[in-house]
């Protein structure tokens, strides 16, 4: 383990160093003194508009489920917590298959239709498995996270069935959104998710105080003077918020948000105030590695980032959970 | 100086044509490769099966989740996109690099597939071997020998995975069928189904069609039709083991080869009483 003086400077330089790989990186080679001197050649708006927003968008993407991540670990006292358990990922697959499906149209003339649907499913699914477990004003952790896995399981079912009307193209359209992808995240992804996703940090951040004391247990972090309600409650919108928007522009990226909070624990302990930020950086990170290697691997076609996410990053985690066994227990 | 300005507007029009092309769908390789400027196409997309060459090419990854830096990184002076390329948010950061950019419509008729087949001429300056493309594709097709009594022909589909899936109407197997002279039991729905097998002996058909890739990930390597898929031994396909199996995009991808198909799946259908 060590020390926040020594582990924050270190999160930071190696993301500094993941955003530049990244941004000097691709299947395309970019002439550096025509992004300078040039701003209309195609250096200059390869750079400008598809690897720098892209870039920029796994950074964010990464660091919301990241942070939502380890904020949800800590209300559920669940190491096993990830934005999936409250049902946000299913309520955006929904809301992309509806769009998928009723919506084919619309989808052709305007981008944004699948990821609107997608944000919506989200918002509905978190505010459903939140009615759900609020009783006489307070949230019930163990009912929510019940709730999660019913909400979950009831868009699956809704997705079974467009799934089964759904047409050939429709289908592939849908399962590789599933798969999750930073293809095509423009400007305009970023703009419109990462207000989101830093409001939802604002009020993450806040609350990591509190759910230091929430480790102790609801009761002992009342009396102790945490604003136990508020945190629950402020922890699931901000989820929905951060993780519903940038689902809605990536598609499903697991993995993420359940191991980048226990990289950060192992590295450097388990006080909130430390790793939830961390959790932020090191989703960040892994996201915009992933992405790098999904976009240059196999150039000049694309892998999914989720399978990348997901064939690097388990066997990774794996390798630090049976050598935290060897020391620690 | 007449004869000096006609050498100019033939050298520049030579030097306007593109260069380097890539080609998203499988079709539109094909029609690429058919009017001449193979050697001009520098990226495909991973159903651009035919000709062989092309399979050499590389590859911008599956037509509806293409690169967008991977097609950049081929310098491309002309992309040629199937409708059905995609994912659309890809297209338009392609289309803002100001990549010239030909983007064809769907449609599974003769006429859909030679309008496509005559703006990929235009857009690569191949007017007259397009045209002459069209023309020798109609042909073969009117030559098709159509059978006197129309049969029953099914439509069966794996994409891998799952059960495999009929064609019912507005598909490109059901307007093959129809072009040769076949008729699609399941004409009641649009789209891909799965049927149950009591479905399947319902509607009786008297040939079954499909593609060699479904065959290939299907369990059935010889004319097992009830292995294929339960029930179909039962019909009248079954009983006389009719199974016809094509290419899948010779068959379904509406491309110049077209004519050629209706042509061959036409031959397989005579001969049932």
């Amino acid at each position: 383990m060590i020390r926040p003086a020594v582990f924050f400077p270190v999160a930071v330089t190696l993301s500094v160093v993941a955003f530049a790989v990244s941004l000097s990186t691709g299947a395309a080679t970019i002439r550096w003194a025509d992004v300078l001197a040039f701003p209309d050649s195609t250096s200059a708006r390869l750079f400008l508009t598809i690897r720098l927003p892209r870039t920029v968008e796994s950074f964010v993407c990464g660091g919301a489920l990241g942070v939502c991540g380890a904020a949800l670990q800590g209300v559920f006292r669940n190491p096993l917590a990830d934005p999936a358990l409250i049902g946000v990922s299913g309520g955006a697959a929904l809301g992309a298959v509806v769009s998928i499906v009723w919506f084919e149209a619309l989808l052709a003339r305007e981008a944004l239709t699948l990821p609107i649907c997608a944000f919506l499913g989200a918002i509905v699914s978190v505010f459903l498995v939140h009615a759900i477990s609020t009783q006489r004003g307070r949230v019930l952790t163990s009912t929510a996270l019940l709730a999660g896995i019913a909400v979950n399981a009831l868009s699956g079912a809704a997705i079974g069935w467009f799934v089964y009307g759904a047409s050939d193209s429709q289908l592939r359209d849908f399962t590789f959104w599933s798969l999750g992808s930073l293809a095509g995240s423009g400007w305009e992804a970023v703009r419109l998710s990462a207000p989101l996703v830093g409001i939802a940090c604002v009020g993450l951040l806040w609350g990591g105080r509190s759910l230091n004391a929430l480790a102790l247990g609801e009761s002992d972090a009342w009396h102790m003077g945490a604003p136990v309600e508020w945190v629950k409650r402020i922890v699931l919108v901000s989820s929905a918020l951060a993780v519903g928007s940038v689902t809605a522009f990536c598609g499903t990226i697991g993995f993420i948000g359940l191991v980048a909070p226990h990289l950060v624990r192992m590295a450097a302990g388990a006080d909130h105030r430390i790793v939830l930020p961390g959790s932020f950086l090191c989703g960040g990170l892994l996201l915009c590695g992933a992405d790098l290697v999904a976009r240059t691997a196999r150039s000049p076609a694309e892998i999914p980032v989720g399978i990348v996410v997901a064939s690097v990053g388990a066997p990774v985690f794996l390798f630090l959970l049976l050598r935290g066994r060897g020391t620690e227990a | 100086m007449k004869t000096l300005l006609l050498w100019l507007l033939i050298g520049g029009s030579a030097f306007a044509e593109p260069q380097r092309i890539v080609s998203v769908g499988g079709a539109v390789t094909e029609t690429l490769f058919a009017l001449g400027v193979g050697d001009r196409v520098v990226g495909v997309d991973s159903s651009s099966t035919f000709p062989a060459s092309a399979t050499a090419l590389p590859q911008v990854g599956y037509q509806r989740a293409i690169a967008p830096e991977g097609v950049v990184s081929l310098q491309p002076d002309l992309l040629v996109l199937a409708a059905t390329a995609g994912p659309a948010d890809v297209v338009s950061q392609l289309e803002g690099l100001r990549i010239p950019t030909v983007h064809l419509t769907e449609g599974y008729s003769l006429d859909a597939a030679g309008q496509r087949i005559l703006r990929i001429g235009e857009a690569v300056g191949r007017v007259d071997e397009s045209k002459r493309l069209v023309e020798s594709m109609k042909t073969e097709a009117s030559r098709a020998a159509l059978p006197e009594k129309a049969p029953r022909v099914l439509f069966v589909l794996s994409a891998g995975g799952g059960s495999p899936v009929i064609s019912g109407t507005g598909t490109a197997a059901d307007a093959m069928i129809r072009l040769a002279g076949g008729t699609n039991p399941a004409s009641d729905f649009t789209g891909y189904r799965s049927l149950s097998p009591e479905a399947l002996v319902a509607l009786d058909p008297e040939i079954v069609l499909t593609t060699k890739r479904t065959l290939a990930v299907s369990p059935s390597e010889s004319v097992g039709l009830g292995k294929l898929l339960p029930g179909l031994d039962l019909t009248a396909a079954g009983r006389n083991s009719r199974l016809v199996v094509m290419d899948d995009l010779f068959l379904l991808g509406f491309g110049p080869r077209t004519g050629e198909a209706i042509a061959k799946l036409a031959g397989q259908f005579a001969g049932v009483k």
